[in-house]
């Protein structure tokens, strides 16, 4: 019996205790960052937290990108959806186009918090995430973009520069290839050589302002200067110039970090990585653009991720939520993210501190990303946003490897992906009201 | 004679209770859920849609890829059943000789059983890593210009290979049992009367291995349907050119990393007709045959 009294007197003492504790807010924010990067929004997370006593943030790693959208969708439809989900650019169509599935950053900041101004962010990651007039829906979290990282020894070896143009290439490839090396690979050819190679060359990707004004349903990947960026490639593929080795990242980087391929195009968040294994002195480059088709090359979309407030709460919870994002934004944390992840800041002022800092003088590779998307835009670099685009990166990645194999000549390959993206974008038009 | 009756007429339907609660929570459930969202068309998160009727399967058939991944499934699934199958039965015999140290045979046979079909996926990405894998590089030093990332031959080559070792073990335990489940006398009658070796397995040991053999076949049919998943997903992902993805890796790709509820469904449905069917048709011209 006296026990019983002890504890229940324990008890009330822990109410009482987490009662005042728990004046505070409490939020979720799942995410996809594994690893390192994870360890990363972890201090990010407990520094907001140590920062402020309003707000009790509790980030959740949830798996791969699909797996977070996934799990966040479930969750969604079962009333219990996280309060920030990340969610990668391929899928940010999906979760754009489901009406009131979200709160738009913009009109969360304005309510919320301070009033959203789309000139703080930089050029290249302002409208990747936006509606068709500037507002942010997503607020861009890891965002990289594709250079060209090129091996120094390797190049000199062949009296080499690195080339700007795919014009330099082909004169420079023929010399690597005399001195003993695969000229280039590539990791992700949707994105670096598809996506990246309209925003790159100014070309529209999809009809409605490439989605950004309605529901694309046309893909026009079937341009003339595609079908010639893939006949280039395979033509360098069968005389040595070019090595493709499918479709998975690591295996197409591995080669460049064994010196067997001279140059390498990757993201702009590699940089770490490439940093701890590659055995060799290595340079960063913008992505090379075809001077014939433009003559200068504009800037890049971003690829990564960004976050996104999910509607259903309350306002004490947006507000919170609000709080966490100002905080995000704030030059010294995006400089951190930016300094351990190798992804780019995103706003303006963080990029500012970082030079100041003296960063870019010790580290700069680092900057190429940023200074890639801080180039001039044009009409067709703000972004896309495509229903199914998991699905069409599929056929694109198919396609492309029967290229490669020879299974299939260049126009058949871009007539495919016309006609079976073009089947997904009807279908996903359907399911948007 | 006097007929046993329950004296309360629902006990028996109370007892059986739990399994179909089972059954319905679990199978029947899922599976109608299944049917009902694949004549939907709706977006994930709100689930705002329409009811298209039959507009997802028209879109499957019309698929292109759907095709090549029928094909590649069938064409997977007999190589995988028929060559685990035959090794299994090959190892299960020769085992079954054995007189002295059979144990420790046995286990070094079995002990595969154990690895989980992704964890199968992982040993073989490494033994098929270019310039590093040692099976790749044994493959090359026969003169096969092995490039199992572009070309889809030699994709489906490391599968398959992956997921025969990975099943054969299973057999492996299945047929030694059944050997063993043979009668002795029987044996050594035939014994007196064939001295072929090879005779006595084809018209005795066959036929009475039949019933297992039967049930082995089963479930090696569903493991290449559907158990492959995990090697296909941590070896290939269907790549290259979507040559190497089964009809229930599709479903995934579709449907979970595609989020398109309506057409995954839709797939998933066709296959479950498709595992009936083959379930159907097994139980139905061969357990005829076989003598129990």
């Amino acid at each position: 019996m006296k026990s019983l009294r002890t504890l229940a007197v324990a008890a009330a003492g822990l109410f009482a205790v987490s009662g005042s504790a728990h004046a505070a807010t409490e939020i979720t924010f799942w995410h996809a960052m594994g690893g390192q990067l994870g360890e990363t929004v972890n201090t990010i997370a407990k520094e907001f937290n140590a920062s402020q006593s309003d707000v009790v943030l509790t980030p959740v790693y949830k798996g791969s990108y699909e797996e977070t959208m996934t799990a966040g969708i479930a969750a969604f439809r079962a009333g219990e959806a996280p309060n920030i989900i990340q969610i990668f650019d391929a899928g940010a169509a999906t979760i754009i186009n489901a009406k009131g599935a979200v709160k738009p950053v913009a009109g969360l900041l304005n309510e919320f918090g301070t009033k959203f101004n789309a000139e703080d962010y930089i050029a290249g990651v302002r409208y990747f995430y936006a509606d068709k007039d500037g507002q942010m829906i997503g607020m861009p979290f890891n965002s990289s973009t594709p250079v060209l990282y090129y091996n120094k020894a390797a190049l000199a070896k062949a009296g080499v520069e690195a080339p700007k143009t795919w014009e330099e290439f082909e004169v420079a490839a023929p010399k690597l290839k005399a001195a003993g090396y695969v000229p280039l690979s590539q990791s992700h050819t949707p994105w670096i050589l598809s996506e990246n190679f309209h925003s790159r060359h100014n070309l529209q990707m999809a009809n409605d302002e490439n989605g950004f004004d309605g529901v694309a349903t046309e893909i026009m990947y079937d341009n003339p200067n595609m079908v010639m960026m893939f006949t280039k490639l395979k033509s360098w593929m069968d005389d040595g110039l070019y090595g493709y080795y499918g479709t998975k990242w690591n295996d197409n980087q591995k080669p460049f970090i064994d010196e067997e391929v001279a140059m390498w195009l990757g993201s702009s968040g590699s940089f770490g990585g490439l940093k701890a294994s590659a055995k060799f002195d290595f340079g960063t480059t913008y992505l090379p653009y075809w001077k014939s088709v433009i003559s200068e090359g504009q800037r890049t979309f971003i690829g990564g991720a960004a976050l996104f407030a999910m509607s259903g709460k309350t306002d004490a919870e947006y507000k919170a939520t609000a709080e966490f994002f100002a905080y995000l934004t704030k030059p010294e944390t995006q400089y951190f993210w930016h300094r351990e992840t190798g992804y780019v800041p995103i706003t303006e002022a963080a990029y500012e501190l970082a030079k100041s800092d003296g960063y870019y003088d010790a580290n700069p590779d680092a900057e190429v990303g940023i200074q890639q998307l801080s180039l001039d835009g044009g009409e067709w670099t703000k972004g896309y946003r495509l229903g199914y685009y998991v699905q069409i990166r599929e056929v694109l990645q198919r396609e492309y490897d029967k290229i490669f194999s020879g299974a299939t000549s260049v126009p058949d390959a871009f007539k495919a992906i016309k006609e079976d993206s073009d089947k997904l974008l009807e279908r996903f038009a359907k399911t948007v009201k | 004679m006097k007929r046993q009756q329950f004296q309360h007429p629902y006990l028996p339907y109370l007892l059986v209770a739990p399994q179909l609660a089972i059954i319905l929570v679990f199978f029947v459930w899922p599976a109608a859920q299944a049917v009902y969202q694949s004549f939907r068309l709706e977006d994930p998160l709100m689930g705002i849609g329409e009811f298209v009727w039959f507009d997802n399967y028209a879109s499957v058939f019309d698929d292109r890829q759907y095709a090549v991944s029928f094909v590649f499934t069938i064409i997977f699934s007999t190589l995988v059943a028929f060559f685990s199958m035959a090794i299994a039965l090959l190892l299960a015999v020769k085992a079954d000789g054995i007189l002295h140290g059979e144990s420790a045979y046995k286990v070094l046979l079995t002990w595969v059983y154990a690895v989980a079909p992704a964890v199968a996926g992982i040993i073989g990405t490494f033994l098929f890593t270019r310039n590093i894998g040692p099976l790749y590089n044994l493959l090359v030093s026969t003169g096969w210009t092995f490039n199992p990332q572009v070309n889809v031959f030699d994709a489906s080559f490391t599968v398959i290979l992956v997921s025969v070792w990975k099943q054969v073990s299973v057999n492996f335990i299945y047929f030694l049992a059944g050997l063993q489940g043979i009668p002795v006398a029987v044996r050594e009658a035939a014994k007196i009367d064939c001295k072929s070796e090879l005779r006595r397995f084809w018209t005795i040991t066959l036929p009475l291995l039949a019933p297992t053999g039967f049930f082995v076949l089963v479930i090696n049919v569903t493991y290449a349907f559907f158990d492959t998943f995990g090697v296909i997903d941590t070896m290939t992902r269907g790549a290259p050119a979507g040559g190497t993805s089964t009809l229930v890796y599709k479903v995934y790709q579709d449907g979970f990393l595609g989020l398109d509820l309506g057409g995954s469904s839709a797939q998933s449905v066709i296959l479950m007709i498709l595992v009936l069917v083959l379930t159907a048709v097994q139980f139905r011209f061969l357990e005829r045959k076989i003598q129990y």
